[in-house]
């Protein structure tokens, strides 16, 4: 053996980067193909609505109570049927997330009485200037397909008196 | 900095050689190896073969201030690491670009306390902040884009304006 093992060590060696040669690239091409995130990732928020429109936050905070980075600043105003914006007394007129202070942990998610807030899955959140980083409530808010389920809506009095909808299931 | 700043405005020659600049700039920007905590973790994700920054011109992370344009502040800054910082800022050849990584070094995240500087622009000036705890690697290419957007955008009147600043 002697001369030869090392050139047969090399030929192996080599032979492995040939091999690599011919195998399909692992590489995402990120902007213009990308990855599926996972069920679960948590991403970017969006506060939801529900299926008339009216917006399911209620402005009571909890969110931003829960908020390990203080991300979150939620105002409260009164409803009334006239201008409605969600259901029962209150609404949420100023809801300002910071997307830099926000780590993303779903806290918010968690706390909220009626599952207003749910994180979404778009991580795309660069900036050139911090103060694009706080998004508004009209940028957080589910986009509508009608026009008619813009709010604030007027509604029917003593309709919408409740702020959380009912448990279908107690135990749930 | 050279020619650029002493040119002025030439009409179709200035723009022409700004978009050869610009495209050159935004063909091999190469990093700074700078990695401060848990972001550099999905750093090191994002310049491996699964998100590959080498296709956007940063064919390697540069350990040397004075071989890098582009500084990747990934993770938080304790007020003991700003000297060091700046110092490394300071020692990277004109033109340099700085991405705030993560949630840390854009604005402190978590970590509002006295140890940890509130964003890394306190002792730098960042071009593009990257939200996320941590940011996926594709969200730091993401940013790496908004960046290159923005060096694009970028003319030869500001190159002058920006160099009498830092001078």
């Amino acid at each position: 053996m002697g001369v030869l093992e090392p050139l047969v060590e090399l030929a192996r060696g080599l032979g492995q980067t040939f091999r690599y040669m011919f195998e399909r690239p692992v590489t995402v091409q990120y902007p213009e193909q990308k990855r599926t995130v996972r069920p679960r990732f948590r991403g970017r928020h969006v506060l939801k609505r529900y299926d008339n429109g009216l917006e399911k936050c209620i402005g009571c905070s909890l969110c931003a109570a829960a908020c390990p980075s203080d991300a979150i600043f939620v105002e409260a105003s009164e409803n009334t049927d006239e201008k409605r914006f969600s259901p029962g007394e209150r609404y949420a007129s100023t809801y300002e997330i910071n997307m830099l202070r926000c780590i993303y942990c779903g806290f918010c998610e968690d706390a909220c009485p009626t599952e207003a807030i749910v994180m979404g899955d778009n991580y795309e959140l660069s900036f050139t200037d911090r103060r694009q980083a706080i998004y508004p409530k009209d940028m957080l808010l589910e986009p509508v397909h009608v026009h008619t389920m813009l709010t604030p809506q007027k509604v029917d009095a003593g309709v919408f008196t409740r702020s959380v909808p009912e448990m279908k299931d107690p135990r749930d | 900095m050279g020619i650029e700043t002493k040119l002025g405005d030439m009409g179709v020659v200035t723009t022409k050689l700004e978009d050869l600049v610009n495209w050159s700039r935004t063909n091999a920007m190469w990093p700074m190896l700078f990695g401060l905590a848990c972001c550099a973790i999905e750093m090191m994700a994002a310049q491996a073969s699964n998100y590959d920054m080498s296709r956007f011109g940063m064919e390697l992370m540069r350990a040397s201030p004075r071989q890098s344009d582009l500084m990747i502040v990934a993770g938080r800054l304790s007020k003991k690491m700003g000297p060091v910082i700046r110092r490394l800022y300071d020692q990277m050849p004109e033109p340099k670009w700085v991405i705030a990584m993560g949630d840390c070094a854009s604005c402190g995240g978590v970590f509002n306390n006295y140890a940890i500087f509130q964003g890394v622009d306190e002792v730098l000036p960042v071009d593009v902040y990257v939200a996320g705890c941590p940011p996926r690697p594709e969200a730091l290419i993401h940013g790496v884009m908004t960046l290159y957007e923005k060096v694009n955008s970028e003319t030869f009147k500001g190159y002058a304006e920006k160099y009498k600043q830092v001078k």
